[in-house]
C-alpha cells in the first residue's frame, strides 16, 4: 500500500471491529496470510517477529545447550567412575562443573520453558502474537548472544571456575586472576536483560491480549505458571544482575563491596545471589508444572481436578519462594532466629507443592488414562517430583541440613528437582505439542523406549547420590581415594548417567525420524480441550483466522462438559485485517478494549541485540572506545525501533492533521 | 456465546494512551528498575549496619546544594506533566515549551551532580563508603541521562507534529519513566543525605 492511498482513506482512530468468518482458502484468509507472512530467505530469518518461529528457536537453542551441559556431565562422570582417576585436572574439573551448572540452570532450563510459552501463549490465549513481537525477537537474540558470550572463554581453558553460585572471596580478583569470572559476571548481566524483557512481554501479553471472554479464571495452567515465573523474574533478576555487576566492579575498578580487608562482606554476595537464586528455582519449575497440569488431563480424559487450587498454589509457592533464600546459607553462622524462620518457611512451601501433586493424582485417579509416551513422562514426573520434594523437606530442617550441606545428597536433591520437574515435563511436552509444532506425530515405539531408558537411567544415576551424600562424599571434588567406600556407588551412578544419556539420544533420533516420516497430524490429534488445538497443525502464520470468543476453560470440550458459560465461538469472531491487528482486552474480564496494531517484521531487534552483546565484549576486553561506540549504536537502534509509526497509529494520521490544529 | 460481552462497541485503534502496550510495558519496566534500586539500597544498609569505619567519611553531608538539586529534578517532573496536559488540549506551542524546560532542568541536575562528585575527597576505590556512594548515585545518574535523552527525543517528535490530543502515548510512556527516575531519587537522597543525620 502506498502512502498516497493511506492519505485518502487513512486508518481511522476508532472503529467497530468487524465480525465474520474466514474459512481456509477464502479471500479474507488469503489476505491474512499475506499480511502476516515474513519475507523468505535470510532477510525474513533475521527480521521475523513471529512468536512461533521465535518459540521454536528458543526450544532448539536451549536443547543444544542441554546437550552441551550433558556432555560436560558425562565427562565428569567418567572422571568420577573410579577412584584416583586422572582423566581431568582439578582446574579442568572446576571449569566443567561450573559450566555444567551455568548451562543447565541459566541457558537451558528457563529458555526451554520460554520456548514453549512463546510458541503456545498466543495460541492458548486466542491472539495473533505476543504483546511485544519485536521485544520477543530481541529477547531471543540476546539469549543466544549471552550463551555464546558465556562460552567464549571455554575453548581457551579460561571458563568460569568458581561454581555456578560463584562465592566470593574465591571468585574475587585476589584468588581468581584470569578472565574466567569476568566472563561469567558480564555474561549474566547480559542474559539478565533477555530474561527481564522476556518476562515483561509475558506479563503484558497475559493482561492485554486474551481472546474476548477468556476471563482470568479461564486461562490454562501453563499460562499461570509462566505468568508467576515472569512476575518473579521482574523482581528477582535485578538482584543477581546487581551482584554480578558489583563483583565485576570489585574485580576491575577496585571497589570494596565484597572485600573483607576494607569493610566489604562476602555474605552480601550470598544474600544477593540467593534472593534471586531461590525464586529462580521456582521460575524453572512452575511453568513445567503448568505443562503437566495442561497436558496430563488430556490423556486422563478428565479436566484437571482443582483448577483454582492449583492456580493459587502456583502463586503461593512463588510468594513463599521469596522468603526461603537463607536455607542455602544455613551453615554460614547466621543467628538461630533467622535459621528458624527460614527453615519454617521452607517446610511450609511443601503445602502448595503438595496441592499440585494431589491434583495430578486425583486427575489420573478420576480419569481414564491413555498410557502413551507423553502420559508416561508426566506420570514419571509426578513420582520424581515427590522424591525431589521429599529430599527438599529433609534439607529444610536446619540440623539435618548442617549435616548434608555440601554433600552429594544436595546434588541428588537438586537433580531430582531440576531433571524431574523440568526435563521430564519438557520432553513430555515435546511429545504432546510436536504434532502442533510440525504437523506430524512422533513415533510411539521409540517414544516408550526413550521414556523407560531415561527413567531407569535417571534413577540409577541419581538415587545412589543420596547415599553418597549420607556416606559423606563432598560435592565438587574431582577425585577420591579408593578406601573411602564410595567406589561402587560412584560406578553405579556413572553407569546410570550414561543410560540416561542413551534415553535422550533415543528421543533425539525420534525427533528426526518423526520430522521426516511421522504420520500427518490433524488439528487436534489428542482430542485436547484448549484453544491451541482449534487451529490447523502446524498453525498458519496469523494463528487464528478470526479471533475466537471464549466461554469456558475447555473450549473444545464443551460438547461433553457443561461449565455453565455457554458455548465458545471459534469460527465466527473478529476478523481484524486492516494490517496486522489483534484484539486487546481488559485485564481481568477480557472485555474488548482496543484494536492493537501489531508491528511488521524488523531488523531493529537483531541489531540492538548484537550491539548490546558487543558492548559487553568491549567491557570484557577493556576497549573503552569500542564500548562507547556500541552504546551509540544501541541508541540509534532503539531510536529506529521506537520511532512513532503511522501504520501503528502511534502518531496522528496525516490526512486530518489540519483539523487537529483548528 | 456469553451474552454479557459487548462485541459491537467502537474501539480505539492503535497506541491509545493507557490502552497501549507500551504503557503496560513501561509499568513492568519500572517494577524491575525499582527492584534494582531496592537491592542497591539493601546493599548499602547491609554494609553500613556492619561497618566499623567512619560513616560517611567526611562527616554529615552538606544539604543545601543537593536539596536544591532535588527540587530542580522534581520541578522537571512537573514540567513533563504540564507538557502532557497541554498536548491533551492541543496547545502545541506550550507543550513544546514545557518539554524543553523539563529537558533543561534535567541537564542542570546532571551538571550539579557532576560538580558534587568532583568535590568529594574520595573516589570509588578509596573506601567502602565511596564504592557505595558512587555506585548508587552513578546508577541513578545513568537513569537520568537516559531520561534526558528520552525527553529530547519526545521534544523532537512533538515539534515534528506527530502528536495531538488524540495520539500522544509516547509522551505518556516516556513521561512515566521520567517520573519514576525522579521518585527514585527521593529514596536515594533520603538514604545518602538525610538518614546519616538520624543514625
Amino acid at each position: 500500500m502506498t502512502d498516497a492511498a493511506k492519505n485518502t482513506s487513512g486508518p481511522s482512530l476508532t472503529r467497530v471491529p468487524e465480525m465474520g468468518s474466514a474459512p481456509i482458502g477464502s479471500a479474507a484468509e488469503r489476505r491474512l496470510a499475506e499480511l502476516w507472512e515474513s519475507t523468505p530467505g535470510w532477510r525474513g530469518r533475521l527480521s521475523t517477529v513471529d512468536h512461533k518461529v521465535i518459540g521454536i528457536r528458543y526450544l532448539v537453542t536451549a536443547f543444544i545447550f542441554l546437550l552441551m551441559g550433558g556432555v560436560e556431565a558425562l565427562i565428569m562422570r567418567l572422571q568420577l567412575a573410579r577412584p584416583d582417576q586422572t582423566l581431568l585436572t582439578p582446574e579442568q574439573y572446576n571449569q566443567l562443573f561450573t559450566m555444567h551448572g551455568i548451562t543447565m540452570i541459566f541457558l537451558y532450563s528457563l529458555p526451554v520453558l520460554s520456548g514453549f510459552s512463546n510458541y503456545l501463549w498466543p495460541l492458548m490465549l486466542g491472539s495473533r502474537d505476543m504483546a511485544f513481537p519485536r521485544l520477543n525477537a530481541f529477547s531471543y537474540w540476546v539469549f543466544l548472544f549471552a550463551g555464546i558470550f558465556l562460552y567464549c572463554s571455554f575453548p581457551l581453558g579460561q571458563a568460569p571456575n568458581a561454581g555456578w553460585f560463584n562465592y566470593v572471596p574465591f571468585s574475587g580478583a585476589e584468588y581468581n586472576t584470569g578472565p574466567n569470572i569476568d566472563v561469567y559476571a558480564l555474561g549474566m548481566v547480559l542474559l539478565g536483560i533477555s530474561t527481564t524483557v522476556g518476562a515483561i512481554n509475558f506479563i503484558v501479553t497475559l493482561f492485554r491480549t486474551r481472546a474476548p471472554g477468556m476471563s482470568i479464571g479461564r486461562v490454562p495452567i501453563l499460562v499461570w505458571g509462566t505468568l508467576t515465573a515472569a512476575v518473579a523474574n521482574v523482581f528477582a533478576v535485578p538482584s543477581v544482575s546487581l551482584a554480578f555487576f558489583l563483583l565485576w566492579l570489585d574485580r576491575q575498578t577496585g571497589t570494596h563491596f565484597f572485600d573483607t580487608l576494607n569493610g566489604g562482606k562476602p555474605l552480601l554476595w550470598q544474600h544477593l545471589f540467593w534472593m534471586f537464586g531461590h525464586p529462580w528455582v521456582y521460575v524453572v519449575v512452575l511453568p513445567a508444572m503448568g505443562i503437566v497440569s495442561d497436558a496430563l488431563p488430556t490423556f486422563c480424559r478428565h479436566p484437571l481436578v482443582g483448577y483454582s487450587a492449583v492456580a493459587l498454589s502456583t502463586m503461593a509457592t512463588m510468594l513463599l519462594g521469596f522468603g526461603v533464600w537463607i536455607h542455602h546459607m544455613f551453615a554460614t553462622g547466621l543467628p538461630p532466629l533467622a535459621l528458624s524462620f527460614f527453615g519454617a518457611t521452607s517446610l511450609v512451601i511443601s503445602i502448595p507443592s503438595g496441592v499440585a501433586v494431589f491434583a495430578w493424582i486425583a486427575t489420573i485417579w478420576l480419569g481414564r488414562p491413555v498410557f502413551n509416551t507423553a502420559f508416561l513422562f508426566f506420570a514419571g514426573f509426578v513420582i520424581l517430583f515427590a522424591i525431589g520434594g521429599f529430599s527438599g523437606v529433609m534439607t529444610a530442617a536446619v540440623p539435618l541440613d548442617l549435616q548434608l550441606n555440601e554433600t552429594y545428597f544436595i546434588v541428588a536433591h537438586l537433580h531430582y528437582v531440576l531433571l524431574g520437574i523440568n526435563v521430564f515435563p519438557v520432553v513430555g511436552g515435546i511429545y504432546y505439542w510436536f504434532p502442533k509444532f510440525f504437523g506430524r506425530m512422533m513415533n510411539e515405539t521409540l517414544g516408550k523406549w526413550s521414556f523407560w531408558v531415561m527413567f531407569v537411567g535417571f534413577n540409577l544415576g541419581f538415587f545412589p547420590m543420596h547415599l553418597l551424600g549420607l556416606l559423606g562424599m563432598p560435592r565438587r571434588i574431582y577425585t577420591y581415594a579408593p578406601h573411602m567406600g564410595w567406589s561402587t556407588t560412584n560406578m553405579i551412578t556413572s553407569i546410570g548417567s550414561f543410560i540416561f544419556a542413551a534415553g535422550i539420544l533415543i528421543f533425539i533420533v525420534n525427533l528426526f525420524v518423526s520430522l521426516r516420516r511421522g504420520s500427518p497430524a490433524t488439528a487436534n490429534p489428542w482430542d485436547a480441550p484448549t484453544l491451541e488445538w482449534a487451529v490447523p497443525s502446524p498453525p498458519p502464520v496469523y494463528n487464528f483466522a478470526v479471533i475466537p470468543l471464549v466461554a469456558s476453560r475447555h473450549p473444545l470440550w464443551e460438547d461433553r462438559i457443561d461449565e455453565g458459560g455457554g458455548r465458545s465461538s471459534l469460527d465466527h469472531g473478529y476478523l481484524l485485517m486492516e494490517g496486522r491487528e489483534t484484539i486487546g482486552t481488559t485485564a481481568l474480564d477480557a472485555i474488548p478494549d482496543v484494536i492493537l496494531k501489531m508491528p511488521e517484521d524488523s531488523y531493529a531487534p537483531f541489531f540492538l541485540g548484537l550491539f548490546n552483546a558487543l558492548l559487553f565484549v568491549g567491557m570484557l576486553l577493556h576497549w573503552p572506545d569500542f564500548t562507547a561506540l556500541m552504546v551509540l549504536a544501541c541508541c540509534v537502534s532503539l531510536a529506529v525501533w521506537m520511532w512513532p509509526r503511522k501504520a501503528l497509529l502511534q502518531r496522528v494520521p496525516d490526512y486530518d492533521k489540519g483539523a487537529a490544529h483548528g | 456465546m456469553a451474552e454479557t460481552i459487548p462485541l459491537d462497541r467502537p474501539l480505539p485503534v492503535g497506541s491509545e494512551g493507557r490502552r497501549s502496550g507500551g504503557w503496560w510495558g513501561v509499568l513492568a519496566l519500572i517494577a524491575t528498575e525499582a527492584s534494582l534500586f531496592t537491592y542497591l539500597l539493601f546493599s548499602y544498609f547491609y554494609l553500613a549496619s556492619q561497618t566499623e569505619q567512619h560513616w560517611p567519611p567526611e562527616g554529615l553531608p552538606e544539604l543545601l546544594v543537593p536539596g536544591v538539586n532535588t527540587a530542580i529534578l522534581l520541578t522537571s517532573s512537573v514540567c513533563v506533566w504540564a507538557c502532557e496536559r497541554c498536548l491533551q488540549r492541543s496547545m502545541m506551542g506550550w507543550s513544546m515549551a514545557w518539554m524543553a524546560f523539563a529537558h533543561i532542568l534535567g541537564i542542570i541536575f546532571v551538571a550539579v551532580q557532576l560538580n558534587e562528585w568532583s568535590k568529594k575527597a574520595y573516589g570509588m576505590a578509596s573506601n567502602l563508603y565511596g564504592s557505595l556512594y558512587f555506585t548508587i548515585t552513578g546508577f541513578h545518574m545513568l537513569h537520568v541521562i537516559v531520561g534526558v535523552v528520552i525527553l529530547l527525543v519526545l521534544l523532537l517528535w512533538i515539534s515534528l507534529g506527530y502528536f495531538d490530543h488524540r495520539r500522544y502515548a509516547a509522551v505518556t510512556i516516556g513521561g512515566l519513566y521520567w517520573h519514576f527516575v525522579d521518585v527514585v531519587w527521593l529514596f536515594v537522597f533520603t538514604t545518602l543525605y538525610l538518614l546519616p543525620y538520624v543514625g
